[in-house]
């Protein structure tokens, strides 16, 4: 169908995605292309449909209209000559397999140590040997900076350490895509730097990333391209740096304004200094 | 009588003596009284007669009685009790109306059911109404395999799965529990990382249910063990009860033949509790310092366990 070139196929291609609750229609229409390698940011007041938007793209939330591809593929349909058919749910889990996903809660297994909660899903979803995907859970581990954290409960990490735990337990599955939904929200704030710093290396080392967050710094810093969403429709999108600095609709202004007051370890948000504002943590050239 | 002592000494160690618990030491006296009493009572009067109570206890036709009624019949009854509970729990919990309103239909019929009367009717209603098993199409000429019913359906057999059947309908209830107590972000994240809701259950869900899930187990095992001398409705003889009653009225000695009994189902009980305390361990990994401090208390009240830790 497409004759764009295999290069130039967006990863994630939403297009005109709606989603109602009871009758209460959340997401109105959203169209969204995310290019291999893109990290995009999705910002929003609360209420407005980030999460669900995020929820939908990996089939957690089935969608009453619109398509949603990633990587060429049509997420929960077989289409046979324009009759849609609703895929089998050993189907839609091996859809998911490529897409991974970091929570707000972290949800990781209690049950299982860091170490475990890695293995998991390449074990017993992909049916690896145990022995290599321990390596390969240890490397991940190491590469999050919890190599020494290996065998401990998630009960006894910390929230920075069990979302870093999250995030390489996601990568376990070698993901094409991951998502994030507000994946530094239940942080206390001193630990949020090292999660924000785990998801710049992810973003530097080339991952596709959808990310559903309240840090404008990192917004701007790391994400290519910021997706302002409220009411359940995509207000306005664009470079991140440039949305952030010279939002252009009145809604996307007052959010920033009020969520940079918010912030307020930015001593003064200045739009044309690149790293006001950013904490030391994130700046890419200090 | 002289002043502070005439050193340089910083202060040191402490080494101060603990608050007295004087109400414990009046407790201990009081139960330490009765306690004899009792003992006194069990050497001094005849009428004990423990030496028959040991020899009853030791009596064959009572240790099989205990192996096969008791102990097979708990283990079996339970074993069907759970696989068919958790079965029944996972039915009653999807989105599918006929498997939920089926579930909930068994377990309405089964818990309405005194174990008693259910015993009777399977033991009777069995073999008078199924002589034979046949698989094959309901109303068509189809026959996959017959089986004599009379071959498998001893009253032992029936007993166990009567009292399986029971037992499910109670299972199916605590598992239900355990299974929502699970946080519903578990298995979002297991979805999400691509397993199959039948993965996600048996990997995710159910063992962090366990913790829920098999406290009220252990209870219903001792319920259990218990209810095994039910199955005299079917009737079973060899079970442990009717054995030590059996000797009781052939030799008028009663009370050891009970008392017999009494004490082979306080062993089987003490070693189901500490098999159930190693579960409760087992499940609870992970699950902080909350858990095993618990179990610890438990342990050392039932006095199970040497030692300490987790
Ligand atoms: N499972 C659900 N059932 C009913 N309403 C929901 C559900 N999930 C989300 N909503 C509603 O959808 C709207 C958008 O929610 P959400 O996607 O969580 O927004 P955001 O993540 O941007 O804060 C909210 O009004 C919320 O109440
Ligand atoms: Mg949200």
């Amino acid at each position: 169908m497409s004759t764009q070139s295999e290069s130039a196929r967006p990863l994630v291609e939403a297009i005109n995605v709606t989603k109602a609750f009871h009758g209460n229609e959340v997401l109105k229409g959203i169209d969204l292309h995310v290019n291999p390698g893109e990290v995009v940011c999705l910002l929003g007041p609360s209420g407005s449909g980030k999460t669900t938007f995020l929820r939908c793209i990996n089939q957690l939330e089935t969608i009453n209209g619109g398509r949603i591809f990633v990587d060429g593929e049509l997420m929960g349909y077989r289409d046979q000559g324009g009759q849609l058919y609703r895929l089998k749910d050993k189907e839609i889990a091996a859809q998911r397999r490529e897409i991974g996903m970091v929570f707000q809660r972290f949800n990781l297994f209690p049950h299982r140590t860091a170490l475990q909660n890695v293995m998991e899903a390449p074990v017993h979803v992909k049916r690896q040997k145990a022995a290599t995907v321990r390596a390969d859970a240890l490397a991940l581990l190491d590469r999050v900076g919890l190599a020494d954290r290996a065998n401990h409960y998630p009960s006894q990490l910390s929230g920075g350490q069990q979302q870093r735990v999250a995030i390489a337990r996601a990568l376990a599955m070698q993901p094409k895509l991951m998502l994030f939904d507000e994946p530094t929200s239940a942080l206390d704030p001193e630990l949020v730097g090292e999660v924000l710093l785990t998801m710049r290396e992810l973003a530097e080392g080339g991952m596709t990333m959808i990310v559903v967050t309240h840090e404008i710094a990192f917004a701007r810093d790391v994400a290519d391209r910021v997706v302002f969403m409220d009411g359940g429709v995509v207000v306005e999108q664009g470079p991140s740096r440039e949305i952030i600095a010279r939002p252009q609709h009145e809604r996307t202004k007052s959010f920033l304004r009020r969520i940079l007051t918010e912030q307020d370890e930015t001593p003064e948000a200045h739009p044309d200094a690149p790293d006001a504002g950013i904490p030391a943590h994130l700046r890419k050239h200090s | 009588m002289s002043s502070a002592p005439d050193t340089l000494d910083r202060p040191g160690e402490i080494n101060a003596r603990p608050v007295r618990h004087p109400g414990r030491w009046i407790a201990i006296a009081v139960l330490a009284v009765l306690a004899a009493m009792l003992i006194s009572s069990f050497v001094t009067n005849a009428k004990w007669d423990w030496p028959f109570v040991w020899q009853v206890m030791k009596y064959k036709p009572v240790i099989t009685g205990l192996l096969a009624g008791t102990i097979l019949g708990t283990i079996g009854a339970m074993i069907i009790g759970v696989v068919l509970g958790v079965l029944l729990a996972i039915m009653r919990l999807t989105d599918n109306p006929v498997l939920k309103g089926a579930s909930w239909l068994y377990i309405w019929f089964f818990r309405g059911i005194p174990r008693y009367v259910l015993l009777i009717v399977m033991s009777v209603g069995i073999l008078y109404l199924y002589d034979t098993l046949t698989i094959g199409l309901p109303f068509l000429p189809v026959t996959f395999f017959t089986i004599n019913v009379k071959t498998f359906s001893t009253g032992l057999f029936v007993g166990i799965l009567a009292l399986g059947l029971s037992e499910a309908a109670y299972m199916a209830e605590i598992a239900r529990a355990g299974i929502l107590s699970v946080d519903k972000g578990q298995d979002e994240a297991a979805c999400a990382l691509g397993m199959s809701k039948g993965l996600s259950m048996r990997r995710v869900i159910l063992p962090q249910a366990m913790r829920v899930i098999v406290p009220p187990t252990g209870n219903e095992t001792l319920s259990m063990v218990k209810d095994t001398s039910l199955l005299v409705a079917v009737p079973v003889t060899n079970e442990m009860f009717f054995q030590a009653q059996a000797v009781s009225q052939a030799t008028y000695k009663v009370m050891p033949s009970l008392i017999a009994a009494v004490i082979w189902y306080l062993i089987v009980s003490t070693i189901l509790g500490m098999g159930q305390s190693w579960l409760e361990r087992h499940f609870g990994r992970g699950f902080g310092a909350q858990t095993s401090v618990q179990n610890d208390t438990r342990v050392k009240f039932l006095g199970l366990r040497g030692g300490g830790g987790n």
